[in-house]
């Protein structure tokens, strides 16, 4: 344990010429920071683990494949500038044994990544073997690394596993590679959009789908702790709120309500769900525990109260209700008491999500005609605006906090036409904004946490 | 509560009607002052947008007749409303009393009234205003004697607009609540 610390901080020193300890705050400023130069050495397979792998995955050359995966989601950071494998001097074998730290430094790379692909076969199973190891080249030694056993049609998630090793180990941040990301699957006309829930991996690979598209779905949420997800489906024109395994595909619907139920999300313990109920023209925010089945009305105004969202404590609740007048966020106990607004600039605002670290609530704002997705902190003050466009809406936070998933629509043209719908991220930092590639048009985003092994 | 929003409705429509005029008169006086300068071809080609427009809606409320069917003959099956609003207009408040009166007549229909909003709100807000705006139809209905448990509410946000342009005219067309025979 003592050596480890050591060692973590022999590295933080060597790197801090060119990288402090904390990325996070060289990240919000963002002016002057240089991506640091990575170089991830396609993974080494003996020519046996080779062919056994081929004839296993169809895969030619699975430790290149993998050290793309570690490349994409790290270099799609924008922390990390992913040095040109074209320039590497030195073979992935020799190089995972011990590299000539001299080469790696000729091409200026900073850090390497290294690994080693073993095809097994144990009581007729057939397992991969994945080692990795992360080396400082300006300190010459190795600083991390691990090894991990598994089915081999897992190797894309060894792939996220390493780039969360690798992203904790250099940023002192936890990592979101290893996560999964829920959202709407779209097609068909503006008029008659066919809408599913589907499923896949943070960097868009593994997509599946999760309904058949006989229904219109809306807003699927991950329960924090586990695989389950709350969303809303139109199933027999009812508009009710569901919780679906998404492992064994079982649903049901949640609760007993004599109207509309929508806008669900977990509570951080994973035990409740709060949503809004409308009825008689009405929306109010409930909760429901999946526990004791009892379920509870928390907001009472003849206003529209709705997209509620839990702080990471569980203590607050904060929600969207136009009771001012126009669509404003407020903060609330868990209890439904001590209702306070905390949103005052110009505009109106909606879907407030509390982020997973607890000190801001991100938003969408409508001012001027134009759509702003931003964060404020909990009590209203420091808004900023992270970016704006035509429609874009329904900010979900990465795990970690740094990253926030939302979609996007596109305005049609004279005849109606060229709508689509598409999700994007963003950096915290109001920097790094990306397309999400979907196979589909896609809405409704919403995170996973860190899955387990 | 219910009274002062029929007053509220009743200022409004004054409001509108006070700025419909107004805009026509200046519009007229333009018109003759400008009409000495500009060639008339121009004249037309400019005017005719805008003409159209206030021809189809009164503020920001669809007043024309594209995308409206029929729940029996000569029964409009559809309001609109303005951004936001819920308040229903003279005219919807005219369709809906034909509603309300083809109901009565034929006691044995039931029917689903469908709220919409148009594509610039959130989705989970416009959930709970199309909810809003399905129940005001509703509770007009139920005013001119059709009973409650023949009217159920469906609220589909934004989730089926009828017109897919990105503008204000078709946003308005969008912003409606249609009742539909569920028998």
């Amino acid at each position: 344990m003592r050596n480890k610390l050591l060692l973590f901080f022999v590295f933080c020193l060597i790197l801090k010429p060119s990288i402090s300890y904390s990325l996070v705050e060289i990240d919000i400023t963002r002016g002057n920071l240089d991506p640091l130069p990575i170089s991830i050495s396609p993974f080494f397979a003996d020519e046996i683990s080779k062919e056994k792998i081929k004839n296993n995955l169809d895969i030619d050359n699975l430790g290149l494949e993998i050290s793309k995966v570690i490349e994409n989601n790290l270099s799609k950071t924008g922390l990390f500038d992913t040095l040109d494998k074209e320039s590497f001097l030195q073979k992935p074998d020799i190089a995972h044994l011990k590299p000539r730290f001299e080469d790696w430094a000729l091409i200026k790379s900073q850090v390497l990544i290294t690994g080693k692909v073993t095809f097994k076969t144990i009581n007729d199973n057939d397992y991969i073997k994945i080692e990795f190891k992360l080396w400082d080249i300006l300190g010459a030694k190795m600083v991390d690394g691990f090894s991990l056993t598994t089915v081999p049609t897992n190797w894309r998630r060894v792939g996220h596993k390493i780039s969360d090793k690798v992203y904790e180990r250099l940023t002192g941040e936890s990592g979101y590679f290893d996560t999964r990301i829920i959202y709407v699957a779209e097609e068909g006309p503006k008029t008659q959009r066919v809408k599913k829930l589907a499923i896949m991996d943070q960097d868009g690979f593994n997509t599946k789908y999760l309904t058949l598209g006989n229904e219109l779905v809306l807003t699927p949420r991950f329960n924090p702790t586990n695989q389950m997800v709350t969303y809303l489906s139109y199933f027999r024109n009812m508009p009710r709120v569901y919780l679906l395994n998404i492992e064994t595909g079982k649903q049901e619907v949640v609760g007993d309500f004599p109207g509309m139920t929508f806008a669900p999300r977990f509570s951080p313990d994973g035990k409740k769900i709060i949503m809004s109920l409308a009825k008689d023209g009405n929306s109010e925010i409930w909760v429901r525990n999946l526990e004791t089945n009892i379920q509870e009305k928390l907001t009472d105004h003849p206003s529209i109260d709705t997209s509620p969202s839990y702080s990471p404590d569980g203590k607050y609740i904060t929600f969207n209700s136009d009771r001012s007048g126009y669509q404003q966020i407020y903060v609330m106990r868990s209890d439904g008491s001590k209702v306070k607004r905390i949103s005052f600039g110009k505009g109106i605002y909606g879907t407030p999500v509390w982020s997973p670290r607890g000190d801001l609530i991100a938003f969408t704002k409508l001012h001027k005609g134009k759509f702003f997705i931003g964060v404020m902190r909990t009590d209203g003050t420091g808004e900023r605006l992270l970016t704006e466009n035509f429609y874009q809406e329904a900010p979900s936070w990465s795990p970690n906090g740094r990253i926030i998933i939302f979609y996007r629509e596109t305005k049609t043209d004279d005849k109606g036409q060229g709508f689509s719908a598409k999700l994007w991220s963003i950096d915290l930092t109001g920097y790094n904004e990306r397309l999400v590639p979907t196979e589909t048009d896609g809405s409704d985003p919403s995170w996973s946490s860190l899955l387990g092994n | 509560m219910n009274l002062s929003k029929i007053f509220k409705n009743v200022f409004l429509v004054v409001i509108f009607g006070l700025i419909v005029t107004a805009c026509a008169t200046k519009k007229s006086v333009k018109t003759t002052t400008e009409s000495s300068t500009t060639t008339k071809a121009a004249e037309t080609q400019k005017a005719d947008p805008i003409e159209k427009l206030d021809a189809l809606m009164q503020g920001d409320v669809y007043i024309g007749s594209d995308t409206v069917g029929e729940l029996a003959s000569g029964v409009p099956d559809r309001v609109f409303f303005a951004t936001n609003e819920t308040i229903l207009t003279t005219a919807s408040r005219e369709t809906l009393r034909k509603q309300a009166a083809w109901l009565r007549q034929n006691p044995d229909v039931t029917v689903v009234v469908e709220g919409h909003a148009d594509e610039r709100g959130t989705r989970e807000y416009n959930l709970a205003l199309g909810e809003r705006r399905a129940n005001a139809a509703k509770d007009y209905l139920m005013t001119y004697g059709v009973s409650s448990d023949r009217i159920k509410v469906l609220s589909y946000g934004k989730e089926r607009p009828v017109d897919s342009g990105s503008n204000p005219l078709s946003w308005s067309k969008n912003r409606r609540s249609v009742t539909v025979k569920a028998n």
